[in-house]
């Protein structure tokens, strides 16, 4: 038998269930292996001994009634977790340790599953590197130079290198899907309402989307089941039955209907990424899907319609971190000083960035010109998704335009970074559910992934539509151990 | 009543000018918990005590709307006759306080829930409609304390997310004494409706007041600035008479208002500037996105029109009807509900005409005197009925009636034992006042004679000789009955 930590999450709790090992033993192993990877900066908060604690009761309960019961999982920083700091990687709350549990973490301890740590992830989850955290770079098991994507890197990176079993990130405009494609897991964007946001740090409210992150795809609808649901407390969480994505995963997608938007053939796209994407139409051809050329024409107006939305959502979402009430507080002579030295001091570069950004497409004079005006944009692209989505069951796109790229590339180009969410951000516009199934390596052995978007509330097709690709692309992890 | 002539005019050393003013009414919604979420809205308790997290602007703390309040507000909007608006939306109007703990307010920007409206003023020169421009829900802030320490300031929550109501008027009222009515019928409304408190010292109702001049039969408005957060009617005349002298003051003395937001000082009893038009904050409205936009169903507008209760308009109507009340007196009787309640208790079981009096003349007086609301009245609505009751039944009369209401206070006594106990019953029996007034007559022979010589005047003091031998208690009617035929 292979190491524990090389299982899947399911054969994790399969085996839990089966007495095949103790949770205990399951979460030494995870540990262990956190223990040994300082390297890779994956954790911001470890929560190890706690997490002990838990499995060993846990062995003694024995209560195996949940989805994940037994399983330690460490999460990103963005969700707040009861009497456990949650930072959302900035030094504005790099003290603040809230008195309540996210809806979405809550729903995965119901489940039988307990807390191992908290992730690194970019600072307020503002960026595609996670270059911009507080706590540092995280780094990507396939290259100590190579980042491992973001804003979800930390958990991505965790996932990957095996320091814990699945996780869950958040995803604005990619934060879950990009990591995920750069470091060859699965990630899902579930459909904006399906998972509360109640209780995670917020970002861009009308875009910021909860979702799991696993090894693989059976993994993904597990997970997804048991962090799901409606949330009276989540105004724009929707009252829908979660399905039981695990027991209906299928590979069976004969006769489904694929759209391949032509607009995601971007300029100076490398050839390998359009090699990919058409190796994931042969994939799904072969398992009987039916390919249909579709036209997504407003994908182009998606960026910069996304980099005024979610500025100016953030602008007035990071308002109350001032000081005052927790968190992060620089002395000042009068309260406007003290709020000018607390921002300063607390928040990084990008961040100040977007507040900048927003704080100008909000004001009078401006606000018609860019707010108003990418509101319009963004109704354009759900439109082109409502009219596509009449024709088609699900649209396969790459993940993104490239493989992860090296610390420090871009960070002094913003607007290349941003370059990076082109296939991912059109989805959060238009509230649609979207998963990254890894499906390829490019000339470096990089990992790459491939993207694909279903109908609102239509998780399960994405879901069996990646677990044909996944069958087919026979995607292994190919990276060495350099972190331990 | 003679009706009087509209005169509020500021009359400068040139011209006369009329004074145009417009308020915006923040009217804290009566509800058990605040606008997003559940906290206490109690008045009064220990800082910082009813507090959610929601409330202080914690991280991933999300607001979901309070269906109440949102009721609350539809009734107001019917009660003053307005359109619902089906769809409204929920912003944000960005700015940072130590007070504000989510950097931004949740209000109602370009569509609130409820559009144009009227309130109906019964001036002593006839009445007038005042225009309501349009009602939206908003969330109070917290209030900081600067005066309990000298090096740092204090912030209580307990108001942070209070739902309030912002009642916007047109610029339609003329003069302080117009504010003043329009003010007292608006609370009165929502009084009658139970959607808010409208006690001013509690600050559940205060209002940012618009003022501008402009010369008689000039069409165009002038320049206006806002008195911010007045929280008494006083204050709100006392201001306005004040900043409306001053804009005359300066403009016939040929210079400019500058539109700005001013404070009242309520000691040097004058107006001074806060912040001018250009140093107006930019709130940078925006839909809030943890929001959906308000979607009201028109069943649950029709359920609350036919819940409303009579309102001051209908029941004053219904008063001069049914009751056959002058529209002076109905206006004072349905000025307050508890007082329309109180008399609709007393005419149960009296004579309508008597009973106004009664409240309005002799109740008031005592109310006033002891500074009481009808609700803390010494004589309960029942026991001035039965009051009443015994003059018309001609058991008492109405002198002593007067006496017997003292005796009431302020222990709500039964006016019936009274009269028992201290034998105060009017004597109707005609035999024995015939004996009192034979006696009365006898010992004044001279006046009979002057009298019955044409001094007709002298039946008044052969009556009040009468009543002194009763103690009073003789009925009047009786007494000048057999006078009469007595003197003859």
């Amino acid at each position: 038998m292979s190491k524990i930590s090389e299982l899947s999450l399911t054969k994790i709790v399969n085996g839990i269930k089966k007495k095949d090992f103790s949770s205990e033993e399951v979460t030494k192993s995870f540990i262990d292996n956190s223990k040994k990877s300082k390297k890779l900066n994956t954790y911001i908060t470890e929560c190890f001994d706690e997490a002990l604690k838990f499995s060993k009761n846990f062995d003694k309960k024995k209560d195996y009634k949940g989805l994940l019961s037994g399983v330690p999982i460490a999460v990103k920083d963005m969700f707040c977790t009861k009497n456990v700091k949650t930072t959302a990687g900035s030094k504005i709350l790099h003290n603040f340790i809230p008195t309540y549990e996210s809806t979405v973490t809550n729903n995965l301890w119901s489940e039988g599953a307990f807390l191992l740590g908290k992730l690194n992830c970019d600072e307020f989850a503002m960026g595609s590197s996670n270059e911009t955290s507080f706590f540092g770079n995280v780094k990507n098991p396939y290259g100590e130079k190579l980042v491992p994507g973001g804003s979800s890197g930390g958990s991505a990176s965790a996932l990957a290198a095996g320091l814990t079993p699945a996780t869950i990130g958040t995803d604005t405009g990619g934060s879950i899907r990009q990591p995920a494609s750069f470091t060859g897991t699965v990630g899902l964007k579930p459909t904006y309402g399906r998972c509360s946001r109640w209780g995670i740090v917020a970002f861009a409210s009308s875009l910021d989307q909860a979702g799991p992150m696993t090894i693989n795809v059976e993994d993904s609808a597990l997970l997804l089941q048991a962090m799901s649901g409606y949330d009276s407390k989540d105004s724009t969480s929707v009252d829908k039955k979660v399905e039981n994505y695990s027991s209906n995963l299928t590979e069976k997608i004969k006769g489904l209907k694929i759209g391949i938007p032509k607009e995601y053939r971007v300029d100076k796209m490398p050839t390998e990424i359009d090699d990919l994407w058409k190796k994931g139409i042969e994939y799904l051809k072969d398992a009987g899907a039916i390919i249909k050329n579709i036209s997504l024409e407003h994908t182009m107006h998606a960026l910069p319609a996304y980099y005024i939305v979610a500025p100016a959502e953030a602008s007035s979402n990071l308002a109350r971190y001032d000081g005052v009430k927790y968190g992060h507080r620089a002395s000042g002579k009068n309260l406007i000083e003290m709020y000018e030295n607390t921002r300063s001091e607390g928040f990084g570069n990008e961040v100040k960035r977007r507040i900048l950004i927003g704080t100008y497409v909000l004001s009078s004079g401006y606000y018609d010109a860019y707010y108003l005006k990418a509101q319009k944009v963004r109704r354009l692209i759900k439109n082109d998704f409502d009219k596509a989505f009449k024709d088609v069951d699900a649209i396969l796109t790459p993940s993104t335009p490239g493989s992860a790229f090296k610390i420090g590339d871009k960070s002094n180009d913003p607007v290349s970074m941003y370059l990076n969410d082109i296939f991912t951000v059109p989805v959060n516009l238009s509230g649609l559910p979207a998963i990254s199934v890894p499906a390829g390596y490019d000339k470096n052995n990089l990992p790459l992934g491939l993207q694909l978007i279903g109908k609102a509330f239509d998780e399960q097709t994405i879901l069996n539509l990646s677990l044909a690709i996944e069958k087919r692309a026979n995607f292994k992890k190919n990276y060495k151990i350099w972190w331990s | 009543m003679t009706e009087k002539k509209f005169d509020y005019f500021i009359s400068g050393e040139k011209d006369k000018w009329e004074v145009i003013i417009g308020l915006e009414v923040h009217a804290q919604v009566l509800s058990q918990s605040k606008l997003f979420s559940s906290s206490s809205t109690k008045f009064g308790s220990e800082p910082n005590t009813q507090v959610s997290l929601i409330d202080s602007g914690f991280p991933g703390m999300l607001p979901v709307i309070n269906q109440f309040c949102v009721e609350q507000s539809i009734k107001t909007g019917l009660g003053l006759n307005a359109k619902i608006n089906l769809n409204s939306v929920f912003d944000r109007k960005n700015y940072f306080y130590a007070d504000l703990p989510q950097g931004y307010q949740i209000s109602q920007y370009k569509n609130p829930i409820v559009g144009e409206g009227e309130v109906i003023l019964d001036m002593p020169y006839g009445t007038k409609k005042i225009g309501i421009e349009r009602l939206h829900l908003e969330q109070d802030a917290g209030k900081s304390i600067h005066d309990m320490d000298p090096e740092s300031s204090f912030v209580d929550l307990n108001r942070s997310g209070v739902a309030l109501m912002e009642i916007v008027s047109k610029p339609d009222l003329r003069s302080p004494q117009e504010v003043s009515f329009y003010i007292k019928k608006l609370r009165s409304i929502m009084r009658y409706l139970g959607t808010c408190d409208g006690n001013m010292q509690e600050g559940s109702l205060r209002a940012d007041v618009n003022v501008s001049v402009r010369k008689i039969g000039e069409k165009k408005f002038g320049t206006r600035c806002e008195i911010k957060n007045v929280n008494s009617i006083k204050f709100m005349e006392m201001a306005i008479e004040y900043e409306a002298n001053r804009q005359v003051q300066l403009l016939e003395s040929g210079k400019t208002i500058n539109q700005e937001t001013r404070l009242f000082d309520t000691k040097k009893n004058s107006t001074r500037s806060m912040r001018s038009k250009e140093d107006a904050h930019d709130y940078r409205y925006f839909p809030d996105p943890d929001l959906l936009p308000l979607n009201l169903d028109k069943d649950l507008i029709n359920k609350l029109k036919k819940e409303l209760p009579e309102l001051p308009d209908q029941k004053k109507e219904r008063f001069i009807k049914e009751h056959n009340l002058s529209p002076y007196e109905a206006n004072i009787l349905v000025s307050e509900k508890e007082i329309s309640d109180y008399y609709e208790e007393v005419i149960k079981g009296c004579d309508k005409k008597l009973a106004t009096n009664w409240i309005t003349v002799e109740l008031f007086a005592v109310l006033n005197k002891k500074n009481l609301s009808i609700t803390q009245s010494p004589v309960s609505a029942k026991n001035l009925s039965l009051l009443i009751k015994m003059i018309t039944s001609g058991k008492i009369s109405g002198k002593i009636a007067k006496d017997v209401f003292e005796k009431m206070q302020p222990s709500d006594k039964d006016p019936r034992q009274i009269v028992e106990k201290e034998g105060l019953l009017q004597q109707s029996d005609p035999k024995e006042l015939e004996k009192i007034i034979v006696t009365v007559i006898s010992k004044n022979q001279d006046k009979v004679t002057q009298y019955k010589s044409g001094k007709e005047k002298l039946f008044g003091y052969f009556v009040g000789e009468v009543m002194k031998a009763s103690k009073g208690k003789a009925n009047p009617q009786l007494v000048n009955q057999i006078l009469k035929k007595k003197l003859h």
